[in-house]
């Protein structure tokens, strides 16, 4: 049997059925709700700097999500997704990578891109699809991308990203490049709910086939816009699949920062020392909706979301800074307040920020334009020129 | 008679077959209690219970693979995508399972209960993955049929004769449109034929065709042409598999001249499937060449819809250019 299939068949006449629930991981925890540590738990080697930065990101993105949503319902930006609750999850797990390890994410990570480096300007840029959005103005709001920052731009469809990352890392491994002091990997980001998309399957099992280092990290944060977890798979959660793809797997308490940590840098070191796909489940809770298009208030009740608000990640890395005597009450409060005024101005600046070139909409359809796109832009700009009124955002540009 | 705006007449459709016959079903992404995300399915299933109306996992391969299943049972499946924008998943079981199902087996076996509901068309800031318009693709596809309704009664008659014809039918619904089409709707079951264009306005200078949203921006275009004391003939070819050429070739022997306003990018939009076809069929009769009005061949972009979107203004100059040629 193993020349055709690796499968390990041990024969037996016992007919036995396997249960449906055999594998049961359980959530590795470090920090409890109240932000002290689990007694004998090892906290991974981070020191000051690394843990306030760590810290500030998180303060960041929760009043970056919260000013922006406001924004949109003010009108003043047409769509927002907030990450809120989850913060930890892409941050902890940013904060393990090196830099030079790709990230590709869905589009609930605006924490792991904080981390890298994105600024607010770019933030708002793109938020307002303006001439300085490094997307050039043609994604919804938080489709990020940033190649200096190895994050790849977030695209809607759902589960793409996951076999795109095992033909990244497939990339990485085989490259010239890839010497010991310098091997990188590639993580991907994708919820529960995506993980029962096809490409999911695909992108699994074809790193477990390859040996590719990549690691899949999936946010399990209970919900698929309205559709719950209960309604999305029967089995336990995401983390057991590997096993099925003959792949490693942790299942990490996605509201612990410290637990996510220790979890990306293990799986990290499974990938480049060992050569080995990773799937980390992290297992948190969307306290938002799915974005400025619903109100969870139509699917869910106040009180489970009451249960999860005590479980949010930031008051209990907030309380292990303070009681470690690395932050204050009112530093921390004071770099909130200076978050929330950088946001601010660079919000207002963004918005008047001229959108792009009309000529742009032509450009990166190739990588350089057809004719034919070419004879169609010019048609355009004169009906733009005709019609001025009518193309407000364009038409100073085509005077 | 009730006013309805176009997902309430979604709605009462799917409420009309399910109340008609106990094998209709409906499910998708978020369609169950949450009532889709656009609410079209909202109520049903307090109305008819979880086996009839409900959740799917989030996987669009498996819910047009579970319908077509579901359809060779021989049930009525009206399974929704989300946005078709994301139905390329599930463009395998829709182009070599539903549209062949029937073909490949003799006729031993169809699919022919399914309808296939998903929202497209861009106006909404929703960028290349929320706004496309992927027609063609499937119009390319023997086996199917795919119906596209302009307003509310449209919408709901054509609805219900998609439910129960005996093809499977892929039914795109102008989501711009969603909301901001009212009108009268009958509150009772009626149909409306798959495969016949409707002169929604009679003329005799200028044939202008479309279908779905796009039949509102010409009928603001043929309002600005009227002003130039031009007549023009606006059909609304509801369904553009099959399509009723034999309405528009009647239509352009009267008056000579054709413009397609469509919303998909123009090379291989479906108006050139019209355009090939009338040009065969009314060559002598043609006074200047067949005008397309189309979006860009470029992805669908955000900050630059105004100027990619073939809108009314676009749609009024084609139809200059058509009659000063």
């Amino acid at each position: 049997m193993s020349m055709e299939n690796t499968a390990k068949t041990n024969v037996t006449s016992k007919l036995e059925v396997i249960p449906g629930h055999a594998v049961n991981i359980p959530v590795f925890q470090l920090l409890k709700e109240d932000g002290t540590v689990h007694k004998g738990a090892k906290l991974p080697a981070i020191d000051k700097e690394l843990a306030l930065k760590m810290f500030s990101t998180m303060q960041f993105i929760r009043l970056l999500d919260e000013r922006m949503f406001a924004a949109q319902r003010q009108g003043r930006i047409s769509f927002y997704l907030s990450s809120l609750g989850e913060e930890a999850a892409s941050i902890g797990s940013a904060a393990a990578l090196a830099f030079e390890d790709m990230i590709m994410g869905q589009y609930r990570e605006q924490g792991a891109l904080a981390f890298r480096g994105f600024t607010v300007e770019q933030f708002m840029n793109q938020l307002f699809s303006n001439e300085k959005d490094l997307g050039k103005g043609r994604q919804m709001p938080v489709h990020y991308g940033c190649a200096a920052l190895n994050f790849m731009t977030i695209s809607s469809p759902l589960g793409t990203q996951i076999p795109q990352a095992t033909g990244y890392a497939y990339g990485q491994k085989h490259s010239p490049a890839n010497k010991d002091a310098e091997k990188t990997c590639t993580l991907v980001y994708f919820g529960e709910g995506a993980a029962s998309e096809g490409d999911f399957h695909a992108g699994l099992n074809m790193a477990a086939v390859f040996k590719v280092p990549v690691i899949f990290f999936c946010r399990n944060n209970g919900y698929a816009i309205s559709t719950p977890a209960s309604e999305q798979f029967a089995g336990d959660g995401i983390a057991p699949r590997a096993t099925g793809y003959g792949m490693k797997a942790i299942r990490v308490d996605g509201n612990d920062i410290f637990a996510v940590y220790a979890a990306t840098q293990e799986a990290r070191r499974i990938a480049l020392e060992e050569g080995e796909p990773v799937l980390i489940e992290a297992m948190s809770y969307r306290m938002a909706g799915h974005s400025t298009s619903d109100d969870p208030t139509g699917y869910r009740t106040k009180e489970e979301e009451e249960k999860w608000r005590a479980k949010e990640p930031m008051i209990r890395f907030r309380n292990w800074l303070i009681a470690k005597g690395w932050i204050t009450e009112a530093e921390a409060d004071q770099q909130m307040a200076a978050h929330k005024e950088a946001v601010l101005a660079e919000l207002k600046k963004a918005e008047t920020v001229p959108a792009p070139h009309v000529d742009e909409i032509i450009t990166d359809v190739y990588d350089t334009p057809s004719e034919q796109l070419q004879v169609q832009l010019d048609a355009l700009k004169a009906h733009i020129r005709k019609y001025p009124d009518a193309y407000p955002a364009t038409a100073k540009g085509v005077k | 008679m009730a006013k309805m705006n176009l997902l309430q007449a979604i709605n009462s459709a799917l409420d009309c077959a399910m109340a008609k016959n106990d094998k209709v079903s409906v499910f998708g992404e978020d369609v169950g209690h949450f009532g889709g995300v656009f609410r079209a399915t909202s109520g049903l299933q307090e109305k008819y219970g979880k086996a009839r109306c409900f959740n799917t996992p989030l996987v669009e391969q498996g819910i047009i693979g579970f319908a077509n299943g579901l359809a060779a049972q021989g049930s009525f499946p009206v399974a929704e995508i989300q946005f078709g924008d994301y139905i390329f998943p599930a463009f395998d079981q829709i182009v070599n399972e539903t549209a062949k199902f029937r073909y490949r087996s003799g006729n031993e076996f169809n699919v022919g209960g399914l309808t296939i509901r998903t929202p497209y068309g861009g106006g909404i800031h929703g960028g290349h993955y929320h706004s496309q318009s992927p027609e063609a693709y499937f119009a390319h596809t023997p086996g199917l049929k795919i119906v596209i309704p302009r307003n509310p009664y449209q919408a709901k008659g054509l609805l219900l004769s998609a439910i129960f014809d005996p093809n499977p039918v892929l039914f795109m619904e102008p989501k711009r449109l969603y909301r901001a089409a009212v009108g009268e709707v009958p509150e009772e079951e009626y149909t409306l034929p798959i495969g016949k264009a409707e002169v929604v306005k009679e003329g005799t200078d200028v044939t202008v065709v479309g279908w779905g949203a796009q039949v509102e921006v010409i009928e603001k275009a043929v309002e600005l042409a009227e002003k130039d004391g031009v007549s023009a003939e606006i059909i609304d070819l509801r369904s553009i598999l099959p399509w009723d050429a034999e309405t528009v070739a009647k239509s352009v022997m009267k008056t000579g001249r054709l413009v397609i306003s469509q919303e998909a990018p123009h090379t291989m939009a479906f108006g050139s499937e019209v355009a090939a076809t009338i040009q065969e069929q009314c060559f002598l009769y043609l006074e200047s060449p067949i005008m397309r009005a189309s979006g860009l061949d470029t992805p669908y972009p955000l900050a630059h819809e105004k100027e990619y979107f073939s809108d009314h203004l676009k749609t009024y100059e084609a139809i200059k250019r058509s009659l000063n040629y």
